[in-house]
């Protein structure tokens, strides 16, 4: 019998989707070739013209009318304690209603809502947020342009996101390990302190660590809060506070300033010379960003290896 | 072509047969003024568990209805039926399991050494405590051999020394000589059968008085299985347990008495179609659907 040699080069509608398919990679290659090198243009560009102020003088100078004498100091002490109150806020709330959510709320309409709130709050801009805390904490608490005022706003802003993370952390550990708890006759809470919260853990750093690094770079809703841009002293506790309540709590009610809010101040400034720390800020900020984003990704793929 | 098909089961189902009323004491004389063809024969003795019209509900889906069951005392009771006849749920409801299903409603009594435990007055963690349960899919926590034995234990707050518990409950388990010098390894790092010994000696190291085992060998090999099988034989001079199972052969194996449940029962769902001694049910039943079943020509 003879037999028939079988066609296998590809041909009509098999070499028609094959074309529309070796197209279409060039398409996706080209999109992400886009947005990487603009990126790298800018982190370029960034580089060139802020790396001949950085200095460790840049760091702990105050502003100053003189570009080149003008630093960061101010900024990177209220940045760094607007993050500690930022976290200590807004952690504990965020987690709770991430454990309530998932855990507790009864499954009703309300819990419904709620849920669908969160997702939009998450995605409210910021400046709003910024409306919020003047009028809640600088006005209403009278807690003026403080470093508290600021850092709750910054945490209001915050807490969406992090419960959003947390609730998908919480929803990723198994059923069966909660069932299996409960089932040995523990009570909710000790299912979810021994069993779900460990669990849910690495996922719950790395969103807030995420959530974060966003409200370092956070400027809007603190030019609304009145991050002042020239203070010539330390905002925050000073060392000698960390003994006296009083002195510490007196610190944290300064009128502060942050990082962005200085890059924002000399990249407005008329004067060209400035335009170099505008970009040297940029890079100390983006090292912080990075190092943090560096630090989520370390302790998720730490946990998840155990 | 759907109102078709509901024509054609209209046809062919049967009316429904009148069946005598049972006598829910299930004491000697009881037994005997039943209708010798009952294929619901109760078991006589102490009983632990005590069904009374038992229906649950998740939402508007009838899992199981009218199911009325007597479990005895320090004997391995076994329901076995098709795929979706409610034998889970109808296990997850001896322990308030399904209390976790938000939609879940259960109806009846169930009566556990005499308590309604779905009374307002009842706690479903004292429930649990007393109740354990083993899973189909072994689930250990992600932690140390002994501090899963020892965490139901801990958090029911059982006085003792964690090793000892530990010991005592994998030896009963009969995990103790495989596991004995690895007890800080990780439970997920066992063997399929011995994350599920592990479950076993879990739910023993809280001190139940049940232990309710839904499908525990469906995801284990042949020998892990008889281990399982062995460990109940053994586990069932002090306890009582209740194994829900797709495997005839494990049902005939290990258990003393024997449920038969079907999905679909004039037009009910999840019911119970026979109950007896497990060597009657599998030998001699009184249903056809039985015999059908478990000579495999259906399900």
């Amino acid at each position: 019998m003879a037999s028939e040699s079988i066609r296998l080069r590809a041909s009509g509608a098999v070499a028609r989707r094959q074309l529309v398919s070796r197209v279409s990679r060039y398409f996706f290659l080209a999109a992400t070739v886009l947005g990487v090198s603009i990126l790298v243009f800018l982190g370029y560009d960034t580089i060139v013209s802020g790396a001949s102020r950085l200095s460790l003088d840049f760091l702990t100078n105050y502003p100053s009318r003189f570009a080149e004498k003008a630093g960061l100091r101010p900024a990177v002490y209220g940045t760094f304690w607007l993050m500690l109150i930022t976290v200590f806020s807004s952690i504990p709330v965020a987690i709770g209603t991430a454990i309530w959510i998932e855990e507790f709320a009864p499954r009703n309409r309300v819990l419904t809502i709620v849920k669908i709130n969160l997702a939009n709050l998450a995605g409210v801009p910021s400046i709003i947020y910024g409306i919020l805390g003047l009028t809640i904490f600088v006005r209403f608490y009278g807690m003026d342009r403080s470093l508290l005022a600021g850092g709750f706003t910054l945490a209001l802003m915050i807490i969406p996101m992090t419960v959003i993370t947390s609730q998908e952390a919480i929803r990723q550990v198994p059923p069966s390990l909660r069932d299996g708890a409960l089932a040995l006759g523990a009570t909710r809470w000790q299912a979810v302190r021994h069993n779900v919260l460990p669990n849910a853990m690495p996922g719950i750093i790395t969103g807030t660590i995420l959530a974060i690094s966003r409200a370092v770079g956070e400027t809007a809703a603190l030019i609304m809060i009145g991050g002042f841009t020239f203070i010539r002293f330390d905002p925050g506790p000073n060392l000698a506070d960390f003994a006296d309540p009083a002195g510490f709590w007196a610190g944290l009610q300064e009128s502060f300033t942050i990082i962005p809010i200085q890059i924002y101040a000399w990249t407005i400034d008329s004067r060209r010379e400035f335009q170099a720390n505008a970009s040297a800020g940029i890079i100390v900020l983006m090292t912080g960003v990075m190092a943090l984003n560096l630090l989520a990704a370390l302790i998720r793929e730490r946990f998840r290896r155990n | 072509m759907r109102e078709l098909m509901a024509e054609f089961r209209k046809s062919v189902t049967l009316p429904r047969p009148e069946r005598p009323r049972r006598a829910l004491t299930p004491d000697a004389t009881a037994a005997e003024s039943v209708q010798p063809r009952d294929p619901i024969r109760q078991p006589p003795g102490e009983t632990v568990f005590r069904l009374q019209d038992v229906g649950l509900w998740y939402g508007t889906k009838h899992a199981i209805s009218d199911i009325s069951l007597d479990i005895p005392v320090n004997r391995v009771t076994a329901l076995i039926g098709p795929s979706g006849c409610g034998k889970s749920s109808l296990l997850r409801c001896l322990n308030r399991m399904n209390d976790l299903i938000p939609t879940a409603r259960v109806e009846g009594r169930v009566e556990y050494h005499g308590a309604d435990i779905y009374d307002h007055s009842v706690d479903p963690v004292e429930v649990r405590r007393r109740i354990g349960m083993v899973f189909q899919k072994p689930n250990p926590f992600p932690k140390s051999i002994q501090d899963n034995v020892v965490f139901g234990a801990k958090v029911n707050g059982i006085e003792g020394d964690s090793g000892e518990i530990a010991e005592h409950a994998l030896r009963q388990a009969a995990l103790w000589d495989e596991v004995k010098n690895d007890l800080k390894m990780s439970g997920l790092d066992l063997s399929g059968g011995q994350q599920q010994r592990l479950c076993i000696a879990r739910a023993l190291a809280v001190q139940p008085d049940v232990i309710l085992m839904d499908e525990p060998c469906s995801a284990l090999d042949p020998i892990a299985t008889l281990k399982i099988e062995d460990l109940i034989r053994e586990l069932v001079k002090e306890y009582t347990i209740i194994i829900v199972t797709h495997n005839m052969q494990q049902a005939a194996r290990v258990s003393d008495y024997t449920a038969f449940l079907l999905a679909q029962e004039h037009g009910l769902n999840g019911t119970l179609i026979e109950y007896g001694p497990t060597n009657e049910i599998f030998t001699q039943p009184r249903e056809q659907r039985t015999e059908d079943y478990i000579t495999g020509r259906f399900g």
